[in-house]
């Protein structure tokens, strides 16, 4: 398992913002606050305590949401840090997670990033069944959670800055 | 099931859980530490003891969510909770937009933003700073966004500056993650039920 840290923040680094413009202003009055956004993808990514999700599996799933929403250079971001070739594919959309016994996972994950709204019971139901613990179907949502923020903090930075070129 | 709530209400409902959560005489010595840096320690909530099985991320959440929603300056606090709901309204997380219309309603000592709300989702009649608050922040919630330039230079026209436009991106985007949680993890039921 890989044990560096992500380097830089993924928030700065991939707004890529003009120093001095109005929208760096706006994000150093905030500063804290990208600061600790940066804390928890480092604890939603490389946790110290995994769960049954190592961090190979977790950037592969960050990586997996970052590319439903069409963040193209986060998912490769996120690629990068994956170790084993045997589980990158799992970035893929278009990949089932059957290779890796991830389906049920990968179904689940899918579903929280795109059709939130009509996630039910159910759908956790079929993880249990699957024979994944309660605790590690709260480390999926937190892992889901944080890439639905994050996304959209970047897409919105990205209309800010678009917007005033 | 029946208790199950599914309409939008400022009527905040309990939560029930759909895994276990942890147990504090379970609970690790990280465990129960992060559990004193939520806001109220005295009577912890199922929904806590549920995102403590990942203390980790416990851990770090809270002073983020409190910073997004409550730092000083930038935008208003009510307009950082209509953020909060129009991300809510699109995931349908009834029990996350109950506590943020209430707030919402409170802040403004005014209930009819979010009764319009309620009653007619994004067709409701708003004021324009207020339209073009919850239209953008409706637009990111989507998956993949659907904000859009022409929804960004609104902002500015009803005279946003650019630290309550970050603040705005904020507020909605930490809602897209508390959603996922919130209305994922569990059911919004009726209070004294179950």
């Amino acid at each position: 398992m890989s044990s560096e840290t992500l380097t830089g923040n993924t928030l700065v680094d991939l707004s890529d913002i003009a120093a001095g413009s109005p929208v760096a202003a706006a994000m150093e009055g905030r500063a804290n606050i990208i600061a600790l956004s940066g804390t928890t993808e480092e604890a939603v990514l490389k946790p110290q305590e995994t769960g049954a999700w190592s961090h190979d599996v977790r950037a592969a799933l960050a990586a997996r949401i970052a590319a439903l929403n069409g963040e193209t250079a986060l998912a490769d971001r996120y690629c990068a840090l994956i170790a084993d070739a045997g589980i990158a594919d799992l970035a893929d959309p278009l990949s089932s997670g059957k290779g890796q016994g991830l389906e049920t996972v990968c179904d689940f994950m899918d579903k929280v990033a795109v059709q939130t709204r009509d996630v039910d019971a159910r759908d956790i139901r079929s993880l249990q069944e699957a024979g994944i613990s309660d605790a590690d179907i709260v480390r999926l949502c937190e892992i889901n959670a944080f890439m639905a923020y994050q996304v959209r903090v970047l897409a919105g930075i990205r209309l800010m800055k678009e917007g005033r070129a | 099931m029946s208790d199950v709530i599914r309409k939008f209400t400022r009527t905040v409902p309990d939560w029930r859980p759909r895994v276990a959560p942890i147990r504090l005489e379970d609970a690790t010595p990280e465990q129960l530490e992060a559990l004193q840096v939520t806001p109220s320690n005295t009577k912890i909530s199922a929904y806590v003891l549920t995102l403590a099985h990942d203390v980790e991320t416990l851990k770090v959440r809270s002073p983020l969510f409190n910073g997004i929603m409550y730092d000083k300056g930038g935008l208003s606090r009510e307009e950082r909770e209509l953020g909060a709901l129009a991300a809510s309204m699109v995931n349908h997380c009834i029990y996350c937009a109950a506590v943020h219309a209430g707030r919402h309603a409170q802040i403004a000592k005014d209930t009819s933003v979010t009764d319009e709300l309620f009653a007619k989702g994004t067709k409701a009649e708003l004021s324009p700073r207020d339209r073009a608050i919850f239209d953008f922040a409706h637009a990111l919630s989507q998956t993949p966004s659907e904000a859009s330039a022409e929804q960004m230079s609104a902002l500015r026209d009803a005279g946003l500056d650019e630290a309550e436009i970050l603040d705005l991106i904020l507020s909605a985007s930490l809602f897209g993650w508390a959603n996922r949680l919130m209305h994922v993890l569990g059911d919004p039921v009726r209070k004294g039920g179950a």
